[in-house]
This record gives structure tokens, sequence and C-alpha cells, in this order.
């Protein structure tokens, strides 16, 4: 299985986009190369941008993989994306007004409603709540993968606490930094407008009776959070208080924050915390990290969350399947984003057929997240593979398999020199009241391993920074 | 602000001021061991290290003898000290770390920086003359934290919190000095002034550099009714009892206009302000330093409690 590759084609052209870069890759002397890489690990280590793997006990705070190759895509591509991209989150906020509200999706036999209901993540507590603005999943992070030069799947959408984003800034930052010279050969478009467009995104689904200039904090679970240096970072250049569950208190259904000077009033609220966590009177009651009443003050109306509660039912890996059917119900188009070709282990005959190719699929547990809990056919060997057969025959309905796609992959710097590697992008898509807005490209991941294709953090995948070139 | 941020600010600043008062003991406590005994060497120093460090019950728990080894690496690395000077740091940093946005990045640098070079020191075994550097990089990290604060953060409550964190540990540290030095150091029978106690006051001097300044503002020999005066009642001397308080009194002063209500904790810093300006050292030995001290250490860490309640919970 031969890789698209994102400066080579199928290897044997130069795609014009990375021209310029092909020529500087081929001039720089590698000693300069792995110098600008050791010193873009000691601009991280500087700034603390760390995250922490669960269950690491070695190292709690570690740093994510940067490659200095940018992965590069032209204005063409990425227009055709982004407008995929606002269809598809359109079709999923639409969706979960639907399954809170009319359930037309339902009664017009879209998605088998079982799915829906028997979902962990369907909140009762939403059913005919009326969020604020009509808004629910006001940030989204959609996982798209490349197979070829003009197809894009959607691999996976991200609808609840979507993170990385502070990657795509702090990579551009460093590469700025480091090679102020490619800036000057490539028209990059910028991505620093983003906590700008956050910002206005949130402040735009206030609740109406909040005043005009609202105020916002940033919901962390604390300092132990694997992405607790995204939390802090963005209140930081979103200038908005960075607060635990322990800063915030309700009385009479409105939300305060505890300051030097007394309670202060909260309105919106951008959450990194999630839903099961959030309300120890609604949800988990063992839970420390939230805020007791919270949901009481959300459902009078007195404070927006974004995202909204209950939004992962709609990123749920069995519901993604349905995905290109719902994008036409609600929106009366034909999806421009594909979706990867899905089998359904809930469906007898689809389970079968997951069953006698398992070597040859990518099994994923339809909860799952971060590549934990989740089988590639390809690498996996024989015990691995029986183990998830065992679990296939147990729970069928937990799991969904596809095939193993040859994700796209691009030039990155590794110890052998300037090899190919899997990669795949996720771009971060803003709902407010007043529209839809998307920085141009994201987060490229890459898996770091020869042949590897989880680009997962916390499966040793990298980053890259990420040039949506606009000339 | 966030109450939180204030507490970690206040906290931060608390840490890394008590990491370099313990750096300060253990220098000031090896100098005074170096001497042969008849000029006071070879005493019960590294006891009264302990004893000033505030962490006796911890010590006795974890060591029998107070030895330099055991001290040593009590007081600087021991896991079972929280007030270690790692865990002093560790304690700054994590606390920094939590409120992140609300410092500048000069310094977090300056704490994330001592973060990662502490775990090197701590790797080693160290000679006499690598300890001794160790002991003046820590009192470094407070300077170059302490400089940062100062030349970038904003005025605002932040910064005041930051300061008033420093000024409280600061207090408390040169009173326990006072207090311990008076008790453990000083034989029942022995005179005041005696030979013995010269290199034994100076040590005091040194812990919170201030023996030139001695020398400086009283042109005379060392004696303890003087050196008294200026770590306690002398403005002129940063780390005097007097200069903490002036300048608690002046951040809270601040606090209180900025957010426009005074309350119980800038009545409690007039107050205690009030009483070391009206006060003269004679009476004060006159009515026993020991209480005197004793005294601050609670009222001081009253205040602290005050300041709690007032802004930080």
């Amino acid at each position: 299985m031969v890789a698209f590759d994102e400066m080579t084609g199928s290897g044997s052209e130069l795609r014009p986009a990375y021209d310029a870069l092909d020529r500087w890759l081929k001039e720089a002397p590698p000693e300069t190369l792995a110098l600008r890489r050791s010193q873009a690990e000691l601009f991280f280590r500087r700034i603390g941008i760390t995250f922490a793997v669960y269950g690491d006990e070695e190292s709690t705070e570690r740093l994510i993989p940067f490659d200095i190759i940018p992965r590069v895509l032209t204005k063409p591509e990425w227009t055709r994306l982004e407008k995929g991209l606002r269809q598809r989150v359109t079709a999923l906020n639409m969706f979960l007004a639907d399954v809170y509200g009319p359930k037309e999706c339902l009664k017009a036999g879209i998605i088998p409603p079982d799915l829906v209901y028997r979902n962990a993540c369907y909140q009762l507590e939403m059913v005919d709540f009326q969020v604020p603005h009509g808004v629910y999943c006001h940030i989204a992070g959609i996982d798209v993968v490349r197979v070829d030069a003009d197809t894009f799947y959607v691999l996976e959408d991200n609808a609840r606490t979507p993170s990385g984003v502070s990657y795509m800034m702090e990579n551009r930052e460093v590469m700025l930094r480091l090679f102020p010279e490619l800036f000057a050969t490539h028209r990059v478009a910028p991505v620093d407008n983003y906590p700008d467009q956050l910002l206005a995104t949130l402040r735009s689904v206030a609740p109406r009776s909040a005043p005009s200039d609202p105020t916002i904090c940033l919901l962390t679970p604390g300092q132990y959070n694997s992405a607790f240096y995204e939390h802090s970072f963005l209140a930081d250049k979103l200038g908005v208080e960075l607060v635990e569950g322990s800063d915030l208190l309700v009385r009479d259904d409105v939300v305060y924050m505890r300051t030097t000077q007394g309670p202060k009033r909260v309105d919106v609220i951008y959450r990194r915390i999630d839903d099961d966590f959030i309300d120890p009177l609604v949800f988990r009651s063992d839970s420390v990290l939230g805020v007791p009443g919270l949901i009481g003050a959300y459902k009078a109306g007195n404070v927006t969350l974004a995202n909204a509660v209950g939004t992962g039912v709609a990123d749920d890996k069995a519901v993604y399947s349905y995905m290109p059917e719902i994008v036409k119900f609600f929106t009366g188009e034909e999806p421009i984003l594909k979706n990867v070709p899905t089998w359904r282990c809930r469906e007898p005959q689809d389970n079968a057929y997951v069953l006698d190719n398992l070597e040859k699929l990518v099994v994923k547990e339809v909860n799952g997240s971060g590549g934990y809990g989740m089988l590639v056919g390809p690498h996996a060997d024989k015990a691995q593979i029986e183990s998830f057969r065992r679990k296939l025959k147990a729970s069928p309905e937990g799991f969904i398999a596809q095939p193993t796609l040859a994700l796209s992959t691009c030039p990155t710097f590794v110890a052998s020199g300037v090899a190919p590697r899997h990669v795949d992008l996720r771009p971060y898509v803003l709902s407010g009241a007043n529209g839809i807005s998307c920085v141009p490209g994201g987060l490229t991941r890459v898996a770091l391993k020869e042949g590897s294709l989880v680009v997962n953090s916390s499966q040793g995948g990298g980053t890259k920074d990420t040039w949506v070139l606009d000339a | 602000m966030l109450s939180r941020t204030a507490d970690s600010l206040y906290w931060v600043s608390r840490y890394v001021e008590r990491a370099e008062y313990l750096a300060r003991i253990l220098d000031a406590t090896s100098r005074l061991t170096n001497l042969p005994s008849a000029y006071g060497g070879a005493g019960p120093e590294w006891q009264s290290a302990v004893s000033t460090a505030g962490c006796e019950d911890e010590f006795a728990a974890a060591y029998g003898e107070a030895n330099e080894r055991n001290v040593c690496e009590f007081l600087t690395f021991h896991p079972d000290n929280p007030s270690s000077i790692r865990n002093c740091l560790a304690q700054a940093r994590s606390n920094a770390r939590a409120v992140r946005t609300a410092l500048t990045s000069e310094m977090w640098d300056a704490l994330n920086g001592a973060w990662l070079e502490l775990q090197r020191f701590e790797k080693k075994r160290m000679d006499r003359e690598e300890f001794a550097r160790f002991l003046d990089w820590v009192k470094n990290v407070s300077l170059v934290f302490d400089g940062s604060a100062y030349r970038t953060m904003l005025r605002d409550d932040g910064y005041w919190f930051s300061r008033l964190g420093v000024y409280i540990e600061r207090a408390d540290n040169t009173a326990r000095i006072l207090d311990v030095k008076y008790h453990v150091l000083l034989p029942a029978n022995e005179q005041v002034g005696g030979s013995l106690d010269y290199f034994q006051w100076t040590t005091v001097l040194r812990e919170v550099s201030a023996l030139t300044a001695y020398h400086w503002v009283y042109r005379e020999a060392v004696k303890p009714i003087l050196i008294a005066d200026l770590l306690i009642l002398n403005r002129r001397m940063p780390r005097s009892l007097a200069a903490c308080y002036e300048s608690i009194s002046r951040f809270l002063d601040a606090l209180g206009d900025a957010y426009g209500r005074q309350g119980p904790a800038q009545r409690h810093a007039r107050k205690t302000l009030a009483t070391l300006n009206n006060t003269r050292i004679e009476s004060i030995f006159q009515h026993g330093l020991h209480e005197f001290i004793e005294d601050f250490i609670v009222d001081n860490s009253g205040l602290s409690n005050t300041i709690f309640e007032q802004y930080l919970q």
C-alpha cells in the first residue's frame, strides 16, 4: 500500500506548493536541521508546553515531539476543505438541536433511535432545554485524513472538548522564530487570530440577560490534567480568568467566581471539564472538579456553557457512521467531506465481516478517544487480535471497524534524515450566534514511527506546523 | 482577581523566600562549625539550624542526631521535610504553574528554569565545594525571581499579594533567627558579649546578610543589643521586622485603596507597625527579648491568617 505523499504525490512528482520547501530542504545541511530541532525543543521546554501521559509514572510532564518540516496546503485545497468543515459542523449543531428537541431525524429513520437514547453521552437533562442562541458545539475539532490529491476523509468529529489548538499556535510561533527565511519565501496564512475569534464566539453566545460586556471564564480540571498547559495558554490569550471548580459557586441559580473583592458574576464558561464531572449534584457525585449547582444555573438560563452539555452524542463513533445521512438530512446538500467507510459491529452482517478480516481492519471502541482501546489489524500480533476478537464477540455494539487507510505522508525530520511519515489534520471550527469561523490550517499530527498510522500524542505521535499558502 | 490566584501568588513568593532563607542558614552554620571549638564551633549549631528552620519535629522523626550530613540532607533535598529547599522550590513552581498567566514570563522562567536545574543538583553527590555552590545558586534563584517580579510585574493587586508573601515570610524568618540564637546558642552561665558569642552573633548577621550593614550603622563592635536593634527596629535594614512591616502595611494600603475598602488586615498591620516604630530596644530587653519575639511570631502568623480570610479564600 503506497500512501499519497503531501510533497511528492505518488512519489515521482514535486507538488507545486512544496517547491521552495524542497529546495530549502536540499540546501540546508542536516546539522542545521538538527540544531534547529534542538532549539525548538528548548523553546517548548522553557515555556513549559508539556502534556501529561496518564498511567506514565516516570514523568508527569512530557513534551510532544515537534517536527520542523511544515505540512503545506494550497489555498484551493483549504477552501474546499473549509467549505466541507462548515457544512459538517452546521449539521452537527442541527443534529444536536434535533435529538434534544423535535427528534425529526429519528422519526425520519435517518439513525436508529437506540443509538441516541441508549448512548451514554445522551443527557436527559438537556431534553427540551433551549440552549442559548441555539448553539451546542461552539468549538469543534474535526479530524481529517487525506488519501489522494483530491480526497479528504473525516476520521472523527470531536464535539466535546477538543484540545491541541495551543500547539497549532505555538508551532507557528516557534517556526516564525527559527525559520524567518521560510516565511519570507512563502505567503503563509496567519493563525494567531484564533483567540480573537474564540473570544468573539464566546461573547456572542452569552445569555440574553447578560451585560453587553459579559464575564467569561475558562474552567479547567486543574494543573494535573493533561491539557492544563493549553487551558492556561488560552485563558491568557483570551484575557479571561482560568478557574477551577472550587473557584466558582452557585447562589440562587447564578454562577459567581470567588475573587479578592468578593463574588463576581459569570456569564459564559468555556469549560474543559467533561460532562460527567461538571456538576456533582447532577452527574458524578464523587466529582471534586465540578461546581455544585452549575447545571441548575445553566438550565435557568443564567450562564452559557461552551460546549453545551450532551454534545458527546454527536461525536460517538457509532453515530459517526451515519454522518453522511445526517449531513444530507439537515443541510439538504451532498456531504462535501467523505466519511471513512465504516462497518458497524452492532449489525450482525458487518460484525461477521469484521471478525473475518480483523488483520486488515482498524477496530475502534465507540466511546474511546486518544488512540486508547483501538486495534490496528495490520500492525497487531496474534495475541492482540485474539483479545480483540473476544471483546468484539462479547459486546459488538461497542465497536466499529474501518479499512486501514493509506493516510498521506509528509516529509519529516527523523533520526535517519528526512523521511515520509503519516499525518492527519485537525482543523478547529468555531460556531457562535453570528455564524461559523475557522482559522486556516489546524493541527497536523504525525506518526513518528516508520509505517505507524497512530498519530495520537499519547501513543508517540508528534506535531507539525500547518501552512495554508495564500497565493 | 481570583482569590485562588492571589493565594498562589502569595505562596509562590513565600516559598521562594523560604528557600533562600534555608540556604542562608546552612551557609552561616557551616561557617560557624568550621571554627575551632574555643571560638564557638563544634557546639549544637546543627541542631540550632534545624530549630531556626522551624522543623524540629520532622527532623527528629527522620533522624536521631543533628550532624552536618543529616541536617544538610534534611534541609535541602529530604522528601519528608515539607520545608526542604527542594520542596519549597517544587511548591513555588507548582503554585506558579497553577496560575501561570498571573506571572510574567520572566518570573515563570526563573522558577521553571530553577526547577529543571534543581534536578541536576539533586542527582549528584556533592562535595563541600559543590554544596557551597548549590547554596549560592539557591540564593541566586531567589534574587532572579525577586528581581523579575520587581521589574516586570504590573503594579496591581497581583504584585501586592506577591510582595505581601515576601515580607510576611521574611519577617517570620528574621524573628525565628533571633528567637533561636537567644535560646539555643547562649549557654545559661555565659555572659553576653564573651568571645564565644562574637562568632555566634556575627553568624546571625551573616544569616541575614547584614554584617557590613551593622558596621555602617553602628560603627561599633558586634553587640547583641545592637544586633537586636538592627534586626527588629531599624527601618533602614531591609530584613528588619520594622522594615518588613513598613512594606506590609504599604502594600495592604495599596490593596485597600484599589478595592475601596479597608479591613482587619490593614488595621492589624498598622497596629504592629506602630508598635515597632514606638518601641526602644532597651525596653524590649527589659521586658524580655524572648517574649517579644515569641509574641511577634504569633502576631505575624495571625496577620497571615487575617489576609487569608479577607482576600484569599
